[in-house]
Order: C-alpha cells, then structure tokens, then sequence
C-alpha cells in the first residue's frame, strides 16, 4: 500500500493546534510509517501539493485565507477543522463583534506600543482583512471536525491514525477542554 | 375513586395522572428527555424548546414540560424528525450569542455544551450572529455576560419565585432579548438583589458566575434550589 499524503495548514490560528500535534511524540513514528506530510509549517514546500489529509488550524480572517483554502480544498480528499478556531471561529472569531477599522486602529495606531503607527496598506506586503471572521466550513466543505483549544495530543493522534486507516474517528471518546 | 389514566410513551403504556406533565411521567416511566430551561424547583415555561415531543392528533411539536399529559395520548419523545429539530436547536443557542468555550468559566462544567455533544453537535451548521453583548462587572460578588446567555430564565425564575426579590426579568423581543436587573440597570446598583447567589447556581451556562471562578473550574449547583424548595414545602 502506498503511503498517504497528509498536510498541516496554519490560518488564523495561535500555532497552538500545531504545537499540540507535534506533543504526539514519538507516535509521530506511526505515522510516518503510513504518511507522507507533503505540507505543514514544519516542511517547506511552496505549492499546496495533491494530497489525502489536510488539517487545517486556524480560521479565515483574510483574503489570502480565503484563497488558500479553496485552493486546498481542491486539492485535498479528506479536509479536516482542526481545532475550535477552525470549527467555530473560537478566539480569532472575538474582533467580529468589533467593526473592522476600529480592530486596526487599536492595534497599529492606539496600542500603546506603536510610535507613530499606520495602518499598513492591504495588498501591499499585507492581506487584506476580511469583514468578518469566518470558521472553515462557511467558506468549503469540510470532511470533519475535530473540537479543542488546543485539541489534546491525544485526540489529535486518534484522529490522525484512524483517518489514516480510513476508518471514521469517534471524538465522543475524549474529554474535551 | 382513581383518577389514573394511561397513556403511550415510545409504544410504551404507562400510568399517568391529572395534571401531570408529559415530561413528568416520561420521568416516571423511565423515558430520558434533554432539558435546558427545566428546574425541579421553579415553574415550567418552555424557553428553550429542547423538550419537544411529537403528540399523535397534532401537527405541532409540544414541550414536554409545559403539556399535560391527556387519557390515551400517544406521544414519542426520540423520533427522527425530534431529534433533526433538537441539535438544530441547540446549534441555534451557539449561533445567537458569543459563546468562546476557551475562555469560559463554565467551560467542562456546562449544560449547553453537554447537550451538544450529546446530541452529536460537532459544528454549527448556521451563521454566527456576532451581536454586540455586554458584561456587567457592577455587582461586588457575580458576574454577568450576555455573550453566554440563553435566556432559559432560570434566573429569573429562581429569584422571583424561591428567593422573592425578583431582581432579574427580560427585555426586548426575539434574539434581541436580554436578562435585566430591575429596571435594565447595573446589577451592582440593583435595589432588590439580596446578593443570595441563587441565580449563579442555577445558571446552566457561564453567564452568571461568581467573581473568584477560575476558568474552566467552575462548579454550579443547581440541585440546590430544588432541595431548597423541597425542605420549604416540607417544614413542620
């Protein structure tokens, strides 16, 4: 049997779903003995290649998301929502209550922080912020969706393996946190 | 004379009396069915529709709670349709508000997010609303946050009908609802609130919390009002 090809995507997300993936381990040896990660922040590939699974951290904020997503989605069998930001918009979802101009002024003009901040330029070395922050599934199909912030180590594995052994994970199992 | 009469829940014939409430003899006999808003205790009002059974000789669904049980009445209480209507409208409670589990007190310790996971909720398939919603931080002990409401009126319930101070009401219409203190004022500046704590303990959510909760450690108890009434109506 050839090996799958699995790909870990980071959007609006803290790096903390990747942060618990990589807790896995040395179960990281299970896997490697039936994927390939072709994608991932931790590999440096320029393209988004063809591939089986791709787990997906974060939400959509920008345009740049927007398009990346659809472009793995197309390009990806089974798309999985990794992680509560992913799944439901979670923490990276909270400025949507918040009108867009005034999310940016805060942080690049009134933070105490900046000296004489502006706000930079959309399309210009930055993307452009979407109006409002989105989970995964309202802008592509998504296969399956795994809860937690962070989901733990544990669960991530269960997950990864089973989808691995083309089998269904069952998330009722954890407890979740 | 017995004024006992039967009626069929899920095939099953049971035995019922006047009076009594659909989700009462479901109780009785044994049939689980999810709550949210009910509190042994308080009354019954059917805020937020979790109960809801299928009643043969009716077209609408009709809460289990709010509905007395009828001779010869067939009612299902986990048929398909029921259960298609339950995890839409427990999506529905997520999509309303701004409920951030993450960084929840009730987080682990919340009826709404049991009950989902419960019913198989594993993304909520309509848009989040977003609303602008408030905390109030005014009262010295709780804390309220509008951002995790469900308006299940326990609260409201519990304060006015066990405590009797009726601190707590609801404003506005449909989604734009929201729990007052007196008369939509700061709870801290609230006249009426005894500060006993009730309304915390019941809350299924993590809108009402007391102030030293630790996120994710909070503990609620909402038995304890039931026993309370139970031991009032009880006294020698």
């Amino acid at each position: 049997m050839s090996k799958k090809k699995v790909a870990t995507i980071w959007l609006a997300g803290c790096s903390g779903c990747h942060m618990s993936l990589l807790d896995i381990d040395e179960r990281i040896f299970d896997v490697a003995k039936l994927a390939d990660i072709v994608k991932s922040p931790v590999v440096d590939t320029k393209e988004f290649p063809d591939c089986d699974i791709a787990l997906i951290e974060g939400a959509i904020a920008s345009e740049e998301h927007l398009e990346d997503i659809k472009h793995i989605r197309a390009h990806t069998k089974i798309l999985v929502s990794m992680g509560d930001c992913a799944v439901t918009g979670n923490v990276s979802a909270l400025r949507n209550m918040i009108p867009l101009n005034d999310v940016l002024l805060r942080a690049y003009v009134e933070a105490p922080s900046n000296v004489d901040g502006k706000i930079p330029e959309a399309g210009k070395g930055v993307s452009r912020l979407l109006p409002r922050v989105m989970p995964l599934h309202e802008a592509v199909k998504i296969d399956f969706f795994i809860p937690g912030c962070p989901p733990s180590a544990d669960l991530l594995f269960y997950c990864l393996f089973e989808l691995l052994n083309d089998r269904i994970p069952v998330v009722e199992k954890f407890k979740l946190g | 004379m017995s004024t006992k009469y039967s009626v069929t829940i899920d095939g099953k014939t049971v035995e019922a009396g006047p009076k009594q409430t659909i989700l009462d003899v479901c109780k009785t006999a044994g049939v689980d069915i999810m709550t949210l808003c009910y509190l042994e205790g308080v009354s019954n009002v059917g805020a937020c529709r979790l109960c809801l059974v299928e009643v043969e000789g009716t077209q609408k669904l009709l809460p289990a709670c709010t509905t007395t049980v009828a001779p010869n009445q067939k009612i299902q209480t986990n048929t398909d349709k029921l259960k298609q209507y339950r995890k839409m409208t427990l999506e529905l409670f997520f999509s309303e508000r701004n409920h951030i589990c993450s960084v929840c007190v009730a987080n682990n310790n919340c009826q709404l997010q049991n009950l989902a996971r419960e019913a198989g909720v594993d993304h909520i398939r309509f848009p989040y609303i977003f609303p602008e919603a408030h905390t109030d931080a005014s009262h010295k002990e709780f804390m309220m946050d509008h951002n995790r409401c469900i308006l299940c009126t326990r609260c409201v319930r519990v304060c006015d009908e066990v405590e009797g101070a009726h601190t707590w009401d609801v404003m506005g219409r449909g989604y734009q609802s929201r729990i007052i203190s007196d008369f939509d004022q700061p709870w801290g500046d609230s006249s009426t609130c005894t500060s006993c704590g009730k309304c915390v303990e019941v809350c299924p959510v993590g809108a009402l919390w007391p102030k030293d909760a630790m996120l994710g450690h909070l503990k609620k108890s909402p038995e304890m009002v039931t026993e309370l009434v139970h031991k009032r109506k009880h006294r020698s």
